[in-house]
């Protein structure tokens, strides 16, 4: 097998979830060696969450855990036994980055803060991930995905441009604040390893998603900071048409921020005479009118559908795209064409595909070099082969609950 | 004075709008050299969008956008469609680690600026290329921006209320998150790089990137050929589970989560044990899930009456997931936020601009932390340092390629 990127760097990840799983995920596609700390008998929260193969719930039949940890080792350990404890500690020893996603109180009651890792070895990054950070007065409040991508700005942004009165604000499908804190995390942590090159040491990188989110509104604050404009910051666009419209099939986006734009899409569905008017002359004049327009475009749009409006409107260079649901994502011949999608074989849920390679790095490749693990596969590989214990050892580990 | 992470590092920035100057900002805010390469002829686009200081007018140096994602950045302008415009790109890029752009498919190659030519005159550069759906397959050259692209990465299908059409997030999510995945892929990269002293090219498919993301919506179709759709605030399993209307203005809410039926007993005691809590309906984790509707409606007449902070604290204090639904007006105000220092104020010569709160650094390095040292460049603001100070150019000759709209 070819080098790849982060061959010879050792990440410990003790973490549950997405977000430190990702960020995980990320180093180990990229070559480096991911040894996953899983609690004994229960693991990782992930293996209990939707979608599971067949619909069958079972601790190795989750796809988004099986997605999550591919490429990576997996062990069984209790850091809060004091055997446990001891050996989570070796194993700080050899790695050069621990991930973890806890709260800070639980990390502090096990004895595991940067403090004392960093006595057992100096070149350590240690990487938290948490709702709100290491310090501060929300420190130790509990947060799910709701409640961070809502109080980040994105809920009250996801009110902005629809209609009167004001939706409930939503969040957005699945897990975006977790997956966007644990992407932000790899980029820091790598910032780690740089910087033992000009420190010669390790370092503690506290990382919180709510920061990471409210940091990423696209200059929503400063919509009130400079413009005094509360709210979501972000509010009707001043030029139209930049909104959903229904087809045959469901929905597409179309965006005309430039009038050239708009006279590709007229020209397009053949110049109807309502165009001619006044209220549609330019972008502004369009914004100002845009309830008139959306029915009068609507008419040609419901009789086509999604797919054709995209080729169409594409091949006019008018910037517009279907709404796809899942199927259409996995079918799209773009993506075949890429060879996106990732064939991985797990010995409980079969063959399936899955997402693939976010990026494509000419000398080094993105690779999935095995299926998530199985609870604690590795255990013996680890604390067998590498750090010495004998069978029996392992067994009484395993019975008292250690391992 | 601290170490910063990425010092000795230096960037060539051709970033444009959000996503490739995301990537530079974040180098540059963990202590890189990042040069950003424009043109007046072609100024990055983000310079003409708000938001802009209150009553003033508009200039390419007061856009709020502009200044939050430049910070931190060394500017010059140059040319392009002059040859000799080419050729000093070039000298800058003989002294560059990192090239990134974000330009349409076939500006760079336009301007001999390609992966290919580029590698002739610094054959160790990592270059990377930001595309909406990378550089090769069908849709290579089609036109694309932030919505339309949560639209096809099947997210907005998944985002919203089923009532109303798929939701585009009102923000570019697909910027942040291409740009994230491809720092990630270049800081690996030069990591590499360090060791074996080979560079290499990196293309990001902001498509692909969105959908790494996804993972839930897309395997339950490769799965179970489930396709799923909008379901509002609802959780796969947990009720209650979404943001609740609460006093003190008509657009105030509070996000709660409760996990269990423990969690369940203690909101209820919160609420004062309203007799519609005790109903069988909402005894266990299956039935409040199933008459979820109902309970969150009872449980908004309650939270109506508070402000949104004041449920989130109290209900915290028990141990349930709560917080507000924050405007940028009260993260900016926020106590937890400004504890930790997460805003800074850039200093500014325009007196509008001047002492401004920006979201600062977004995470915290024990030993190398990040750090705002200076505000965004104007046009050019440092082609004497760059083409004088760094690339030994004379005086004389930058004031003639200034005159000749070369630098420019």
């Amino acid at each position: 097998m070819s080098e790849q990127a982060l061959t010879g760097i050792k990440v410990l990840e003790f973490a549950n979830l997405v977000s430190g799983p990702y960020c995980g995920k990320l180093f180990a596609e990229l070559g480096a060696e991911v040894i996953k700390i899983e609690l004994p008998v229960k693991g990782d929260d992930a293996r209990r969450r939707k979608p599971f193969a067949g619909n069958t719930p079972g601790l190795e039949r989750s796809g988004l855990f099986s997605y999550l940890n591919s490429s990576k080792m997996g062990i069984t350990l209790d850091p809060k036994t004091q055997k446990g404890r001891s050996i989570f500690l070796e194993l700080i020893k050899d790695a050069d980055i621990l991930i973890e996603n806890n709260a800070p109180m639980e990390m502090e009651r096990m004895g595991l803060t940067y403090e004392i890792l960093e006595k057992v070895n100096p070149r350590l990054i240690m990487t938290s991930i948490t709702p709100f950070g290491q310090t501060g007065p929300y420190r130790d409040y509990k947060a799910m995905e709701l409640n961070i991508y809502q109080g980040s700005g994105y809920g009250m942004i996801s009110t902005a441009c629809f209609q009167e009165p004001v939706p409930t604000p939503i969040k957005a499908g699945g897990r975006q604040s977790e997956f966007g804190t644990a992407q932000a995390a790899a980029v820091a942590t790598m910032c780690g390893i740089h910087a033992r090159d000009v420190i010669h040491a390790g370092q503690h990188i506290d990382i919180a998603m709510l920061e990471l989110m409210a940091g990423q509104t696209e200059s929503s604050l400063q919509h009130w900071v400079l413009a005094e404009n509360e709210m979501g910051g972000i509010s009707d666009p001043v030029v139209q048409p930049i909104c959903p419209l229904p087809c045959k099939d469901g929905y597409f986006f179309l965006m005309c921020v430039e009038d050239h734009q708009y006279d590709k899409f007229i020209n397009m569905i053949g110049n109807p005479e309502w165009n001619n008017s006044e209220l549609f002359a330019n972008r502004f004049a369009r914004a100002q009118y845009v309830d008139a327009l959306i029915p009068l475009l609507s008419e040609w749009t419901m009789e086509h559908t999604k797919q054709e409006i995209f080729d169409m409107g594409q091949a006019a260079h008018v910037p517009l795209a279907p709404a796809y649901n899942s199927e259409e994502v996995v079918n799209d011949p773009h993506l075949a064409a890429r060879k996106y999608f990732q064939e991985i074989d797990h010995p409980v849920i079969g063959k399936a595909q899955y997402p693939g390679a976010p990026y494509r790095l000419s000398e080094t490749p993105w690779r999935v070099r095995s299926p998530a693990p199985l609870l604690g596969q590795h255990n013996r590989e680890i604390y067998g082969n590498r750090l010495g214990y004998s069978e029996q050892e392992l067994i009484i580990l395993s019975q008292s609950g250690v391992i | 004075m601290n170490k910063m992470a990425l010092e000795g590092i230096t960037v060539a920035d051709f970033g444009q709008a959000w996503a490739g100057p995301h990537f530079g900002r974040t180098l540059a805010d963990m202590g890189a050299r990042v040069i950003k390469i424009e043109s007046q002829r072609r100024m990055d686009v983000i310079r003409g969008l708000p938001p802009w200081p209150k009553d003033t007018v508009p200039t390419p140096n007061n856009s709020g956008y502009y200044n939050w994602l430049n910070r931190n950045k060394l500017g010059v302008t140059v040319n392009l469609t002059t040859p000799r415009g080419v050729e000093l790109v070039k000298e800058i890029l003989k002294i560059c680690d990192v090239l990134v752009e974000n330009f349409s498919r076939g500006v760079m190659e336009k301007y001999g600026l390609d992966y290919e030519s580029v590698k002739k005159i610094n054959p160790n550069i990592i270059y990377v290329a930001l595309t909406a759906f990378g550089s090769d397959g069908p849709y290579k050259n089609y036109v694309m921006y932030g919505r339309p692209q949560i639209y096809i990465s099947g997210l907005a299908e998944v985002t919203g209320h089923p009532e109303i059409p798929p939701h585009p997030i009102n923000i570019s999510w697909g910027d942040p998150v291409g740009a994230h995945h491809a720092t990630f892929a270049m800081l690996s990269a030069l990591h590499y790089r360090k060791k074996t002293g080979k560079g290499q090219h990196i293309d990001l498919s902001q498509w692909e990137g969105l959908i790494n993301l996804t993972p839930e919506n897309i395997m339950d179709y490769t799965l179970n050929k489930h396709v799923r759709t909008r379901q509002g605030n609802r959780h796969d399993f947990i009720a209650p589970h979404n943001a609740y209307k609460c006093g003190g203005g008509d657009l105030k809410w509070v996000t709660i989560a409760v996990e269990n039926d423990a969690q369940w007993q203690k909101l209820v005691a919160i609420m004062g044990n309203p007799e519609w809590a005790n109903d069988e309906k909402y005894a266990d984790s299956l039935n409040r899930w199933k008459n979820q509707e109902e309970m969150d409606r009872h449980i908004e007449s309650w939270t109506s009456t508070f402000d949104h902070y004041e449920i989130a604290h109290m209900l915290q204090k028990e141990g349930i997931a709560a917080f507000p639904t924050l405007s940028n007006r009260e993260l900016t105000e926020d106590p937890h936020l400004n504890q930790r220092g997460f805003f800074q104020v850039i200093d500014h010569p325009d007196p509008e601009m001047k002492g401004k709160k920006y979201d600062g650094i977004l995470w915290k390095m024990s030993k190398t932390p990040g750090k705002i040292r200076h505000r965004a460049p104007f046009p050019g603001e440092h082609n004497r340092y760059v083409f004088g100070d760094l690339l030994g150019m004379p005086q004389e000759e930058i004031d003639r390629l200034t005159e000749e709209k070369v630098l420019y």
